[in-house]
């Protein structure tokens, strides 16, 4: 296990009208290859925050942050986003929207029947080829989503970042889309950083539980190693022991050590 | 109570009589049948829609109706404005022959519709390749925006004929001068539309535009255009509107052939039918370009 993402005392200041806001501190966390992390903290803790700043949307106000030994400048195709609302662009169909990563990346490399070949991949990898050439309001949320991580995937992505990609969604189609994100993680061996507010999609899904105290001046509070084997099934595990234990100590550090007085 | 009485009687005599059972059968069986014979179907679907465009038609047809009996009214009372019935005479004689040729000062209605039409398409399609690129730039470079902010202020309240002088001194003839006009009065509302359309992208799309490491040319072509497109189709009208405002009034100034000129020549000959022909021909001409332009925004509007 080699460590990947590095993190090291990153400091985000945001300057607001009423003067700077510090929106993270000393943040510290080393994210090893094929590591699956989730982020979880009440809503205003800066986990989003800290998604972008991995992604590198935002730089830091302070610290380093590396990634495959490289400091985050900006953007890059190693790091694929899964936006929040799927962040779609509706004058594309679907698999417009895959080619355009897949041409970013791949085009000058690769023949256009490799791009389309891999965009079709993508596609087939979250199970929506036969949705291909239908425009993104045509299709329903979850589907909509899945595009989304297509998206990402086709860009061939060494670390896959989601902003809450299934918070949107109906706990049915939610579930469902958990257990193919497990299944694609473990099958293109990605590292996952994923940002979320459901403890259940937190254990289910995750090597280890990033748990951040509440902002402003948030930080890391505590780290939680989810050793449970996988392939991980969510029938299996609503009866396990562990499982409990891991819930129990993420709804404990949320609602006794972290509560908000008003939220 | 005597008649309460009577009637209260007389149903019971109804309901009790067993003929009225047995007639009452025949009777909704003749009412279901009418109902399912195509052709009386037909007829009250046909009459339906007539009913609806009847209705749609009223108010309109109304107003206009109202607004020539005013012209005929006031038409009466001043001898020198031609009334409705005389415009229609004169206006049929005009369009019988639309593309005569008798020299520059003599031409055809056509013709002039024509010649206005050209200084509205050159002087507007200019402002549009200025204009809409000029837009974008300012609505994507915030430098550009603040540096261009004050002129446009200045500049856009102007009168369009106000830059008349200015063209006619520049070009030194009067065609270029009545196309400069346009252009210049045709510019403000694509620059502005554009530049508000650029600015009101939403950001998750130019998130995506930074994740994807996207090069400035798909992002114009791929998210910039098709997104501000809508923005751009508003002012792209909002311009035609204004140009076609304009060139009568800058063709009076300019003459040659042109609406604006032919009034003003019919005024000099003291023809007010024609006078009132071209204001009715300039409206239409509006409006035909305008409900061309809302079609083809329709056709890119998207969801």
């Amino acid at each position: 296990m080699e460590k990947y993402v590095q993190i090291e005392n990153v400091r985000q200041v945001f300057n607001t009208k009423k003067g700077p806001f510090v929106a993270l501190r000393d943040i510290n966390l080393n994210i090893n290859q094929g590591e699956f992390i989730a982020l979880i903290g009440h809503s205003g803790c800066g986990k989003s925050t800290l998604l972008n700043l991995v992604a590198g949307l935002t730089l830091p106000s302070d610290g380093a942050m590396l990634c495959a030994g490289r400091e985050i400048a900006g953007p890059g195709p190693e790091r694929g986003v899964v936006f929040q609302n799927h962040s779609l662009l509706p004058w594309l169909t679907c698999f417009e929207n895959v080619y355009l990563a897949v041409e970013r990346v791949f085009g000058q490399a690769e023949s256009k029947t490799s791009l389309k070949k891999r965009t079709h991949e993508a596609l087939a990898l979250v199970g929506l080829t036969h949705a291909e050439h239908k425009h993104p309001h045509e299709i329903s949320g979850g589907m909509k989503q899945r595009v989304g991580i297509a998206r990402a995937l086709s860009m061939q992505p060494k670390v896959l970042l989601l902003d809450e990609p299934f918070g949107a969604l109906d706990a049915l189609t939610r579930a469902h889309l958990q257990d193919e994100l497990m299944k694609i993680a473990a099958e293109t061996h990605s590292t996952v950083v994923m940002v979320t507010h459901d403890v259940d999609e937190a254990v289910l899904l995750s090597d280890r539980i990033v748990m951040m105290t509440n902002g402003p001046a948030a930080t890391i509070g505590e780290i939680l190693h989810v050793d449970l084997p996988r392939p991980r099934d969510r029938l299996a595990l609503a009866n396990d022991a562990k499982y409990h234990e891991y819930r129990g100590a993420v709804l404990d550090f949320l609602y006794r050590r972290q509560l908000r007085p008003a939220a | 109570m005597s008649a309460i009485q009577v009637t209260n009687e007389s149903l019971e005599k109804i309901m009790s009589d067993p003929e009225t059972i047995v007639t009452g059968k025949p009777l909704a069986a003749v009412a279901t049948s009418e109902r399912s014979e195509p052709g009386e179907s037909w007829l009250v679907r046909a009459g339906q829609i007539i009913g609806i465009a009847v209705k749609w038609m009223i108010p309109p047809v109304l107003g206009l109706a109202l607004f020539i009996g005013i012209w005929a009214l006031v038409s009466q009372s001043s001898p020198q404005l031609p009334g409705p019935a005389k415009t229609w005479e004169s206006a049929q004689i005009l369009f019988s022959d639309p593309f005569y040729n008798k020299g520059p000062n003599d031409m055809g209605i056509g013709w002039n519709i024509l010649a206005s039409l050209q200084r509205v398409g050159i002087g507007f399609g200019m402002a549009a390749l200025v204009g809409i690129p000029l837009g974008f730039m300012i609505g994507r470079f915030q430098f550009l925006s603040a540096m261009l902010a004050p002129i446009i202020s200045l500049l856009r309240p102007v009168s369009p004929l106000a830059w008349l002088p200015i063209g006619l001194l520049v070009f030194k003839a009067a065609d270029p001068a009545a196309i400069w006009v346009i252009f210049i009065s045709a510019i403000w509302p694509m620059i502005i539309n554009t530049a508000v359309g650029v600015s009101r992208i939403p950001p998750d799309y130019m998130n995506v535009a930074k994740v994807l490491n996207l090069s400035e040319w798909k992002i114009f072509t791929k998210i910039l255009f098709p997104a501000v497109l809508p923005y751009m189709m508003t002012g792209i009208r909002l311009s035609i509107g204004v140009a076609w405002l304009v060139i009568v009034a800058a063709e009076m100034l300019t003459g040659g052939v042109g609406l604006g000129f032919w009034v003003w020549d019919e005024w000099n000959n003291l023809n007010v039918e024609h006078i009132i022909i071209a204001i009715f021909v300039v409206g239409i001409v509006g409006l035909l370009l305008e409900q061309a332009l809302v079609l083809l925004a329709k056709r890119f509007s998207y969801e």
